[in-house]
């Protein structure tokens, strides 16, 4: 994957014969296609503002940070405030539902939770079971896929086969009937940490044959590279080949879509919450605070924009910053 | 980069053809590429790459391997490189049997047994630095060098005309010709004894190709190479090469030394070929005539029976679609595969008289049939 140079054209040509001169000067530093590609990840505004999107969004959900955010602009997500809450209608007393400097994105109807620390709490719950399930899928897609591509032959047709079947399930169903059998209790885990550890599997385990056949495609098109043959000529194993010289080239294409797949995951996970099978309530998500907030839009219609808009700017800021990582990377380039 | 010698021209003094022991010997190899269809995935054809090729190289010599696209002349360099198993023959390096040597006994002896890629452009991986890929020899093979790797690399690096500086940079910081060079440099790395060069300057400039090709003939002289190389462009070959065999359709038609070949060629195909070159000097275009193919090459899947050419050949006769002619020496060290070979003293039509008495059973497979 050969990033073209053109891009950065002028200052790579005149490199060699500042360095074949040696005229005292410091030499000028090669540049790894590393660097080529942070120089023009960087130089792309839209991306950079979403990858500050994201790192703030996984700043927000490191361990004590949370707490310390929700202690110092809400108060905590499960505490009720019901006398800020309209006995009658169940809405929020006040404009705008509810926004004070207490309560910054107002308060949620009937129980009178601070929605700010549930957004929070559920910003972190989305990107874990985001970011782990995507790291399943790639690490079984990129191991599926660059076999099958190298291998070829009968191992391609059976991991090939594989991903159809696995392509073929139905998702939701199987999901929803998964987590209605699975007991309380399972590998040492119980209640809401179970059910991350089932979600993170089911959409893990379910989503690799995308990233697989991606990488198979690409492991297809790298054998048939000459350095390949090069390897082998020097007497290289076929581990040394797939993992020094193949998996290394694959780096682009697997940053990419695994920034990609990351927001898939979120909206899956806030479709599972929002049907019911993800996570258990009290603990907020966003999804199941959309589902909540079905019933209720007519007396607090800032129950469904404020989680709307969470997962709208997370999974649009993931996507922008996918895309940029992609133009940056270049992995359709040879 | 100080050679500025013209790869298009014949060299100025003839080198000494060494006698020495045959280091590689190639007898009636092939190479069917199976096709499969249907959906029980059976075996309907197969694709002649190479069928029936001997050929043998001696030590310090440099056998050009020509012929035009899809001859089997890279499936050839692959077969001897053990990169695409033989479908049939022998491949003997050094009086070792490499054949159906398994991957793991092979892995000492390619030491003695390198490649030069054609294509610079993906022949090194764009992943590692150039320190890292000049260096992969010796990490493969867990060869200690004395002032250790990183040392080693740099003083290849030079050997190749590359500066030692180069050792951190990336293959994409490089031209088309450095790369090629760091390839070589790569090649050179375990001091092998025969190198197969697969098309080693015809992704290049022409310019560049005058390096490159120079630069081959220096290590050789250096370091006591070599060399097998295979290339289309006759002119590189003759600069190049001490003896010449010509391809067809998966077999050898014509073996010769260099100036033998192209002063004097016997195969009507090697006269075609030859009569393609372009001259540079439109005063000598006027007098000389080309021999113009009719047709395509036929496909592999399914090659003419006999002789190979006959379906293109302005000389053929009924004999050359019944009888396959031997590769056979018509001169010294000058071997054919034709019935009415051109340029010879030697009555070729005694040799087509005789097999055309002797009668067809005891005509055995000819590619076997090779005298040296």
């Amino acid at each position: 994957m050969t990033a073209p140079i053109e891009a950065t054209g002028a200052e790579q040509q005149a490199q060699p014969d500042a360095v074949l001169a040696g005229s005292g000067r410091k030499a000028i530093q090669g540049r790894s296609l590393g660097q080529i590609a942070w120089m023009r990840l960087k130089r792309d505004k839209v991306a950079m503002g979403g990858a500050l999107v994201v790192l703030l969004l996984i700043v927000m959900s490191l361990p004590g940070v949370t707490e310390l955010l929700s202690r110092t602009f809400g108060s905590p997500p499960n505490q009720f405030h019901q006398n800020l809450v309209d006995p009658t209608l169940g809405g929020p007393i006040g404009s705008l539902g509810g926004i004070s400097a207490d309560h910054p994105f107002g308060i949620e109807p009937i129980n009178g939770r601070d929605l700010f620390s549930r957004i929070l709490f559920g910003a972190r719950v989305s990107l874990l079971i985001g970011v782990l399930a995507t790291l399943v899928s790639v690490v079984i897609g990129t191991v599926m896929g660059i076999i099958a591509g190298y291998f070829g032959g009968w191992v391609d047709t059976v991991i090939a086969r594989l991903m159809d079947i696995f392509l073929a399930f139905p998702l939701v169903l199987f999901a929803i009937s998964l987590v209605g059998v699975i007991p309380n209790k399972m590998l040492g885990l119980a209640g809401n940490d179970l059910r991350m550890g089932v979600l993170v599997f089911i959409i893990g385990f379910f989503n690799w044959p995308y990233i697989g056949r991606i990488i198979r495609g690409q492991t297809l098109s790298l054998r048939e590279r000459e350095f390949v043959d090069a390897a082998r000529s020097m007497g290289a194993r076929n581990t040394h080949i797939l993992f020094k010289e193949v998996l290394p080239n694959l780096v682009a294409p697997i940053l990419v879509y695994s920034t990609l797949l990351i927001p898939t995951n979120i909206l899956f996970e806030a479709a599972l919450s929002f049907l019911g099978v993800g996570i258990n309530p009290p603990d907020p998500s966003w999804g199941g605070m959309l589902s909540a907030a079905t019933e209720l839009y007519t007396v607090a219609p800032h129950f469904v924009i404020v989680p709307g808009l969470a997962i709208f700017i997370t999974v649009l800021a993931f996507n922008l910053f996918g895309d940029g990582l992609r133009d940056a990377l270049d992995p359709r380039a040879r | 980069m100080s050679t500025t010698d013209n790869a298009t021209g014949p060299t100025a003094t003839d080198r000494v053809i060494p006698q020495g022991e045959v280091l590689l010997d190639v007898d009636n190899l092939g190479k069917h590429f199976p096709v499969h269809a249907g959906l029980l995935r059976r075996q309907v054809a197969a694709v002649k790459a190479v069928d029936g090729v001997s050929f043998s190289v001696r030590k310090g010599e440099t056998l050009g391997l020509v012929g035009e696209s899809g001859c089997g002349k890279s499936t050839t360099g692959r077969m001897i490189m053990r990169l695409l198993d033989p479908s049939f023959g022998k491949i003997t390096f050094e009086g070792e049997d490499i054949t159906r040597m398994s991957q793991s006994r092979l892995r000492p002896l390619r030491r003695d047994l390198q490649m030069i890629f054609q294509d610079p452009y993906s022949s090194l991986n764009p992943r590692q630095t150039v320190g890292a890929i000049v260096g992969a020899p010796f990490r493969l093979q867990k060869i200690q060098t004395e002032n250790g790797v990183k040392k080693a690399v740099q003083e290849l690096l030079e050997l190749v005309g590359l500066s030692p500086e180069h050792y951190n940079r990336y293959p994409h910081e490089f031209s088309g010709g450095q790369r090629q060079r760091i390839g070589i440099a790569r090649t050179l790395a375990l001091k092998p004894k025969l190198i197969v060069a697969d098309e080693p300057v015809s992704a290049l400039d022409v310019s560049v190709q005058a390096q490159v090709v120079n630069l081959l003939e220096d290590l050789q002289d250096e370091l006591d190479l070599t060399y097998v190389v295979i290339a289309h462009d006759l002119s590189v070959v003759r600069h190049i090469s001490d003896r010449v065999a010509v391809m067809y359709l998966g077999k050898i038609v014509e073996v010769a030394d260099r100036n033998d070949l192209y002063e004097r060629p016997m195969h009507p195909y090697t006269n075609a070929l030859l009569s393609a070159v372009p001259v540079p000097d439109p005063a000598k275009r006027e007098g000389r005539d080309r021999i113009r193919l009719q047709g395509d090459v036929p496909s592999p899947l399914d090659p003419p029976p006999a002789c190979r050419f006959h379906t293109r050949c302005w000389k053929a006769q009924e004999i050359c679609k019944t009888q396959e002619p031997p590769l056979a020496e018509l001169s010294p060290g000058h071997q054919v595969a034709c019935h009415f070979p051109e340029n010879t003293t030697v009555s070729a039509t005694d040799a087509v008289a005789q097999s055309a008495v002797s009668p067809p059973a005891t005509d055995l497979p000819t590619p076997s049939l090779r005298k040296e």
